[in-house]
């Protein structure tokens, strides 16, 4: 047996700019017709990768990326949104081809880029468990045989003849992962499934993970937690523009990433053609200023406003828009969503543009640098936008009410934030 | 930590060849059918999804199976039979035409279905890998539970109208997969073009209508001019349509040229959709 369980030679893949977008529409096709019979018949049988014209509208999601994993590493993915994880993952998980370059897989490879893929809510429980496993590349008597400890580590015993679309969203995504956990590859390609769930779900699945990594298994993982990136991985790789930027152990790419993304400003502005999202919602805005101040340094002592416009074309019930503010060293520092609010005093979502602001109280955040990374999803069933770090901006400290607040270290005080408690006697 | 300079160094230690070499596309290629056939379990599961959600929350349920067909021979009996007096080859006109609108049910909606299919199962094509072609596959099996239920229907209609089906019944599974196969050619096409341009999902009711006017379905065959009948052929289903009523009426003769061409229009289609589908499936994740 071989030692590799991935090698990647040259791994490259183009995109036509415009090619991502949905589909085209009846009016495109016609003014295509109208301006160029010939390129709509030509077109028909054309793919992406015999394009020649090199220039503009060509954008390589990746370029010439090299690397290896060995049998039984865990190996993290990191990188800024667009930098061409997904489009590897895929690209390993055979869900589209490179333009360029070669990959060797040894083993049996499954890929779980989203849990619950193909859960249909009108079945039961049981029903999209075999639907789903089989999805996943499971042979029927695999499942059959792992039936039972799928429905245990799910929790929903008696809800198992219920169709899906009665479960509470928990039950739903504990469903979900409990299957694609019980997938037994030799190497798993997983993207930020844990994302999804509370934070109690959270942990079982990164327990599971820790798991699969002992048991021996390849497991190559992309992540926007660095944390978990540090906890599971030896190893992790750094995209950057579609290219290897960087490898080595995870604590060292880690911070190499986080040091890369330093140059960012407190605002992002999307056309609607670039704007994150999906048919129904898309982000068009994000930004962090004060009521006096924007340019991205602020003081402590005024609330700051993180502000998100965006686009809507449905209403949801689950719908969850907000962030999370994350801190020079990847922690994330609070995440908040509109949703956390008692339910009478959600805002309502309008359709067409909406812009809200969510106000992190003044005298919370210690000094220091601090990213957002702006999220809205359907509650635990998944996400619309889930990007990376966006945006930045940068906190001075000047809360401090009393003569000894900051008087040695006028820069920081110990801690993740720094908050004023009460003290009585 | 491992740097990519070792690249080469280690392939040579790689001793086993890899299980899996992923390369850019080339071109035109031979359709997977072994793929297809590796990954038959999950063809099985999602026809079997397709059939078990198809009627969930509906009132009348499997009924609609037959309703449709059931008022469209009636509409169809009224007006073209009775009042147009269209010629029916000496067959009550009602069961002429509702074997004819079974095979045709059963081609337009596997063709709705498998046009529609790459589209339908977006989230599934962009999140995993498996053989694409099991998609529409799978929607076109899917209609022959619908087929297998109105089926019932024609045969108490049979009953009623003391029709005996001769020993040309033994060919009638023949014509089904022959329906099968047109709906699942003209599907391949349809669902690979639907991926890029979703003019397919406005252009399919409009082509079915058409569709179904050129093929023998309220009329017989034998209005078109003898000369001309071979070439009629060249619509599967007007094979597909007189070969049903051949093989269970019994009172026509025998399709030969016609069918024959409609077989080789039936093969062309097909595999020429499979080779379409194959050199276009590996961008659909990209586009879909």
């Amino acid at each position: 047996m071989s030692k590799i369980a991935i090698r990647c030679e040259g791994v490259g893949k183009k995109y036509r700019l415009g090619q991502r977008e949905r589909y085209k529409a009846l009016r495109d096709t016609l003014t295509d017709m109208a301006s160029a019979p010939f390129r709509l018949a030509r077109s028909l049988f054309r793919r992406s990768a015999k394009q020649k014209d090199e220039g503009a509208g060509i954008l390589w999601a990746l370029k010439d990326v090299s690397f290896e994993v060995e049998r039984g590493e865990v190996v993290g993915i990191i990188g800024r949104n667009g930098a061409g994880k997904s489009t590897l993952l895929k690209i390993l998980s055979r869900i589209t081809k490179p333009t360029a370059g070669v990959v060797e897989i040894h083993g049996r490879v499954g890929s779980l880029l989203e849990v619950g893929t193909g859960f249909h809510p009108e079945l039961t429980g049981r029903e999209n468990i075999y639907l789903n496993g089989s999805i996943l590349g499971m042979k029927k008597a695999e499942i059959d045989r792992k039936f039972d400890e799928i429905v245990a580590f799910a929790e929903v015993e008696e809800f198992i003849d219920t169709p899906v679309k009665r479960y509470s969203s928990g039950m739903y995504v504990r469903l979900a992962f409990a299957v694609a956990a019980h997938l037994e590859p030799e190497i798993l390609v997983i993207d930020e499934v844990l994302a999804v769930g509370d934070a109690a779900f959270q942990k079982k699945c990164l327990g599971k993970m820790g798991d699969v990594a002992k048991e021996g298994r390849t497991v190559l993982f992309v992540s926007h937690n660095m944390q978990a990136v540090q906890s599971l991985c030896r190893r992790a790789i750094l995209i950057e523009s579609g290219r290897v930027a960087a490898t080595g152990s995870a604590k060292a790419v880690v911070s190499r990433y986080l040091a890369s993304i330093s140059e960012m400003s407190s605002e992002m502005i999307w056309t609607e053609a670039s704007a994150p999202g999906n048919n129904e919602i898309k982000l068009t805005s994000l930004s962090v200023h004060t009521e006096n101040s924007t340019g991205g340094v602020y003081s402590s002592s005024e609330d700051l406003s993180v502000e998100m416009e965006f686009i809507a074309r449905m209403r949801h019930s689950a719908l969850c828009i907000g962030f999370d503010v994350v801190n020079s060293e990847g922690v994330v520092v609070a995440r908040s969503y509109q949703t956390d609010l008692p339910p009478d005093s959600w805002p309502e979502v309008q359709l067409g543009s909406n812009k809200w602001r969510c106000t992190i109280p003044r005298g919370l955040l210690n000094a220091g640098l601090y990213y957002v990374c702006p999220k809205i999803g359907l509650h635990n069933m998944y996400w619309i936008v889930n990007l990376d770090t966006t945006i930045r901006f940068e906190v001075i400290l000047d809360h401090g009410v009393s003569p000894f607040w900051g008087a040695l270290n006028s820069s920081s005080r110990p801690g993740v934030i720094a908050p004023i408690f009460n003290w009585v006697a | 930590m491992e740097s990519n300079l070792a690249v080469s160094e280690k392939a040579v230690l790689a001793e086993s060849a890899p299980t899996l070499v992923i390369r850019p596309a080339t071109g035109w290629t031979a359709p997977e059918l072994k793929e297809v056939w590796a990954y038959r379990e999950l063809l099985y599961f999602l026809t079997w999804r397709d059939i078990k959600v198809r009627y969930k929350q509906t009132a009348l349920g499997a009924a609609w199976a037959v309703i449709q067909p059931f008022f469209m021979m009636l509409v169809f009996s009224l007006f073209f039979g009775r009042l147009a007096g269209v010629p029916s080859d000496k067959i009550p006109y009602p069961v002429f035409v509702f074997c004819a609108l079974l095979p045709w049910q059963l081609f337009a909606q596997a063709l709705a279905e498998s046009s529609n299919s790459l589209v339908a199962n977006e989230r599934l094509i962009t999140k995993v890998y498996f053989p694409r072609l099991v998609v529409p596959i799978a929607a076109v099996l899917g209609g022959l539970v619908d087929f297998a239920i109105a089926f019932v229907v024609l045969l108490g209609m049979m009953a009623y109208y003391r029709i005996v089906p001769g020993l040309a019944v033994i060919y009638l599974p023949l014509f089904v997969l022959l329906a099968v196969m047109t709906a699942l050619g003209v599907g391949l096409w349809l669902s690979a073009l639907n991926v890029q341009y979703r003019d397919v999902r406005y252009t399919l009711t409009f082509l079915t209508q058409f569709w179904m006017f050129l093929t023998p379905v309220a009329y017989p065959s034998s209005i078109v001019p003898e000369k001309w009948r071979a070439l009629y052929g060249l619509n599967p289903m007007a094979g597909v349509v007189e070969g049903f009523r051949w093989a269970l009426l019994g009172k026509t003769e025998a399709p030969g040229p016609l069918l024959a061409v409609s077989v080789v229009a039936v093969v062309l289609i097909l595999v020429g959709g499979l080779f379409y589908f194959r050199r276009m499936e590996e961008t659909f994740a990209d586009i879909v």
